[in-house]
């Protein structure tokens, strides 16, 4: 059987067996891979401008503290998440402000501001960043995150651009 | 290297042998009739798959049971096909087992020495009823609720027991957040494990005996 050059009925039925396994695999495989993976081929990236505290109520040289939270619809469930950070007033000018994300650059624990060392600590692996964000201490690879964009309204409100990520 | 491999492999697992008595056993002739226990197992594999896919988004709470299978179908890539296969493959699975067992009824296959492959088929066959009872409540729908109100209370008609066998399923006397939890651990996990177990010892018990002739007329 084997020498001739026809298929036998055996090595047909081999054939077949394995084109049609493999088609219902990949019929049902590839879709399951795809439903996996689905949230994270999402898009977020939804942009707003968030009031993070008065120009008037920050003082130059003293890191302002401010949080907010952002409700995104996840699946079938509203989830809030909190984010936050310190404007850095340097001068009268609302220009001349830096605003720090609290989100250490390491392992995203939130940094706090400590008046006493004069460094932003970060709880989890004792990171410690200057007050202009740049690196003293611990593990973390780069400078702490900016909110780049900021603008002043009539109402002497700080705001800052946010896009989710 | 890949035949180096496979030979390391193959010494010490055997896939010879394993060929041999799996899938190259020596079969009566038979008809198709004698395959539907082939398609129950590929049944139950496909049915545990698309569980398992199912369970990464499904929430068995009151509270989001209904909206989380809503965002499977509408949500996800794909949702609609994996639960679709799911669904209409319970409905055919209890209809494949019974079939089997009407086929091996019929041509008398349970006999010796097959009874004890026989017995286990009949556990198969309630556990298979019993997957299909503690999902049907999962999507948390009035039918889901209602079939399984009205299901636990006939449960509950048992001379004796039958208050006690009620509220044993339902995880107190009313259906509720407990009912939906055990009865989503029932259908992933307990009756999965039982039917898993005896789908192998079915399995071994058929590889040892071979399938029976088809009675003769003289039979």
């Amino acid at each position: 059987m084997s020498d001739s050059h026809e298929l036998s009925r055996r090595d047909f039925i081999k054939v077949t067996t394995g084109i049609v396994g493999g088609l219902i695999g990949a019929i049902i495989g590839l879709p399951s891979v795809y439903y996996l993976i689905d949230p994270a081929l999402r898009e977020g990236g939804k942009e707003a401008w968030i009031p993070i505290g008065k120009f008037e109520d920050m003082q130059v040289g003293t890191p302002y503290p401010f949080s907010f939270t952002r409700v995104q619809v996840n699946g079938w469930e509203r989830t809030a998440s909190s984010f936050g950070g310190y404007a850095i007033r340097k001068s009268d000018s609302p220009e001349d402000l830096l605003i720090l994300n609290s989100r250490c650059t390491h392992l995203a624990c939130t940094v706090n501001w400590s008046a006493e060392a004069e460094a932003f600590l970060c709880p989890c692996h004792d990171a410690a960043f200057d007050i202009e964000g740049e690196v003293l201490d611990g593990p973390p690879p780069r400078a702490l995150d900016v909110y780049a964009e900021h603008r002043l309204t009539e109402d002497g409100i700080i705001e800052i651009f946010f896009k989710e990520a | 290297m890949w035949k180096n491999i496979y030979l390391w492999l193959d010494e010490r697992i055997g896939f010879n042998d394993l060929y041999k008595n799996l899938l190259d056993r020596p079969e009566p002739k038979t008809n198709w009739w004698n395959t539907l226990g082939s398609a129950s197992l590929f049944l139950f594999i496909l049915q545990g798959l698309t569980g398992i896919f199912l369970t990464v988004y499904y929430t068995p709470s009151p509270d989001h049971a209904y909206d989380s299978i809503t965002y499977i179908m509408e949500g996800v890539a794909f949702g609609w096909l994996i639960r679709g296969i799911h669904h209409w493959g319970a409905t055919l699975m209890v209809l494949v087992v019974f079939i089997h067992m009407l086929r091996v009824f019929y041509t008398a296959s349970f006999k010796y020495p097959r009874e004890l492959t026989w017995l286990i088929g009949i556990g198969l066959f309630l556990t298979t009823l019993g997957m299909g009872f503690t999902g049907y409540l999962l999507p948390w729908n009035q039918k889901a609720y209602w079939a399984t109100t009205v299901g636990t209370q006939i449960a509950g008609t048992v001379p004796f027991v039958g208050e006690f066998i009620l509220k044993a399923l339902r995880g107190g006397p009313e259906l509720s957040a407990l009912t939906l939890q055990r009865f989503f651990a029932a259908h992933i996990w307990i009756i999965p494990a039982v039917l898993a177990a005896l789908i192998g010892i079915h399995l071994y018990l058929i590889i040892k005996h071979g399938e029976s002739h088809s009675p003769t007329k003289e039979d």
